[in-house]
């Protein structure tokens, strides 16, 4: 249970290959499915029109990759949800944090915030389009709309939740009212802000994916939608996966990203 | 020790705050107390007595709303690194390393680097826990997490030392020897203590005197004489016909106010 003496620098080295292996198990399963699928489809179990075959599916998605057709939209997507999802942790972090801190801030914003909680936030994207034309900016702003509560309010619980008693330590220890938000607020609410921003990313994607279904003529949301209406179902399922696999690489990245921050929440370093 | 001049003056000192219902609770009521130079003062009294409410104005935390509350003749004023305030359930920065926290006061002073791990690893070592330099806080025992807290507290050298129940959190075996331990830390480093515990045999075995006090709104009871002036503390005490009375009757001042409140 408890830790030797000076070891914290070479973990991520050590741990590097038990996790490969564990990796490629655990979604090994993946495989079986991939393969009844494409023995269904191969069959004829499942007609052609409604699933195509996943060989089909592969083709189509190595077709449009050279072509550049799956680049092009891919990174225009990327770009929206990069700026959408950024900006919104930026400032939500920031406003979380500054009503936690001010009362007026706080009596300022929590009517609007609670009433804007439950409000589906796709509800928003035909005004927005209206506002803000069917280029990249409306999807960034619904985007950033959509992420920007779960932030704001996990950095305001995290700020408020910090241990009072913390508090009291560093500002006997001399810290001064100014830096103890650098030193002890945002340091104590970072588990809480890094959750919520975790759930911000998941949101961005169903947003991004919506608002480009609705409008434009960019993004993988945008082809998905074009391809399944021209009857191009294996491209239209390249799309998707192309989609399946940003959003899964983001999240993984995200959670490297967040284990290695809060290394010290880790029950064994080992 | 009668002799000594007093660090510490409390008089009439009373705290009320508002309850997170909206009432205001009257902690403590008139609290006089003196506490001398380099003196270990313990005090007990029953849970809600007010106890830490009075340790936490001393290290100025809170504010007191009435009387006058003073350290070497100056009215407390807010929080500062001359009054040190060990917690029951330590107050590790979570996200620092055993290093990391000791040094952090050191760092508020702007000691340079060389110097703050020369003295931490000084302090970290005198707590025994040499080794654990790089490890975070949740990977220690409770036992080791209040040594970690102590060491942060005597690297920037308070002149007064405030602990709330510091061993209240800690296993029987744990305890016994943190006590010895601290005896031996006083008697190395002279320094005020003033100590809040539940526990009256921890409080005599530590203590100069012991205050007790009366169920809320708090105020001082009796004040009683633990260790004749000028003796050495030790374990060795424990055994003494002379320690068991002092144990029972402070006991019996604490129970009143227990079986009142």
């Amino acid at each position: 249970m408890v830790a030797g003496a000076g070891r914290s620098g070479h973990l991520v080295g050590e741990r590097r290959s038990p996790a490969q292996v564990l990796f490629l198990g655990k979604y090994s399963p993946l495989a079986y499915m991939i393969a009844a699928w494409e023995l269904a489809t191969a069959a004829g179990l499942i007609p052609e029109l409604l699933l195509p075959r996943f060989s089909d599916v592969m083709a189509a998605w190595a077709r449009m990759m050279l072509s550049g057709e799956l680049p092009e939209h891919a990174l225009s997507s990327i770009w929206r949800e990069a700026a959408g999802f950024s900006s919104s942790v930026v400032f939500g972090i920031t406003v979380g944090i500054a009503m936690a801190r001010f009362r007026v801030l706080r009596d300022l914003f929590e009517p609007l915030l609670r009433l804007l909680f439950p409000l589906p936030k796709s509800a928003l994207i035909p005004i927005l389009i209206v506002w803000l034309g069917i280029g990249h900016l409306s999807k960034i702003a619904v985007i950033f709309l959509g992420c920007i509560l779960p932030v704001i309010v996990s950095s305001f619980n995290g700020a408020r939740g910090v241990d009072r008693h913390l508090v009291w330590s560093a500002l006997i220890m001399g810290t001064g009212k100014r830096k103890l938000l650098w030193r002890v607020i945002i340091p104590g609410a970072l588990p809480d802000i890094l959750s919520g921003t975790r759930l911000a990313l998941a949101v961005s994607f169903v947003l991004l994916v919506g608002s480009e279904m609705l409008a434009g003529n960019t993004g993988l949301g945008f082809l998905t939608y074009f391809l399944s209406e021209a009857g191009d179902l294996a491209g239209m399922f390249a799309a998707i996966f192309t989609l399946t696999l940003l959003g899964f690489l983001a999240d993984r990245l995200y959670l490297r990203f967040m284990r290695r921050i809060l290394i010290w929440q880790r029950e064994d370093q080992e | 020790m009668s002799e000594s001049r007093v660090k510490i003056r409390a008089a009439g000192v009373s705290k009320t705050y508002i309850s997170p219902g909206g009432e205001s609770v009257l902690a403590i009521d008139g609290v006089d107390l003196e506490v001398r130079e380099n003196e270990f003062l313990s005090i007990v009294g029953p849970s809600g007595c007010g106890k830490s409410t009075f340790l936490y104005l001393v290290a100025g935390v809170l504010e007191v709303t009435g009387g006058e509350l003073v350290k070497d003749g100056a009215a407390i004023r807010g929080p500062g690194p001359d009054r040190g305030l060990v917690f029951q359930h330590f107050a590790l920065f979570p996200w620092r390393t055993v290093m990391g926290n000791v040094c952090y006061g050191l760092e508020e002073q702007g000691l340079p680097r060389p110097e703050r791990t020369g003295r931490a690893r000084e302090l970290i070592q005198r707590v025994g826990l040499k080794g654990f330099e790089n490890v975070y806080p949740n990977q220690l025992s409770g036992g080791m997490k209040q040594r970690v807290a102590l060491a942060r507290t005597l690297a920037y050298d308070p002149e007064v030392l405030l602990m709330d129940e510091p061993f209240g959190a800690l296993d029987a075996q744990t305890r016994l020897l943190m006590q010895e331990e601290l005896l031996e830390l006083w008697s190395e480093r002279k320094k005020t203590v003033i100590f809040i515990t539940h526990d009256v045999r921890e409080a005599v075995y530590l203590s100069d005197r012991v205050a007790v006090m009366t169920a809320r709104p708090g105020r001082i009871k009796r004040i009683v004489e633990t260790r004749a002036p000028g003796s050495s503390a030790g374990r060795e005490h424990v055994e003494t016909q002379e320690f068991v009375e002092k144990v029972n009757e402070i006991w019996s001042l604490v129970r009143d106010e227990v079986v009142i409140s």
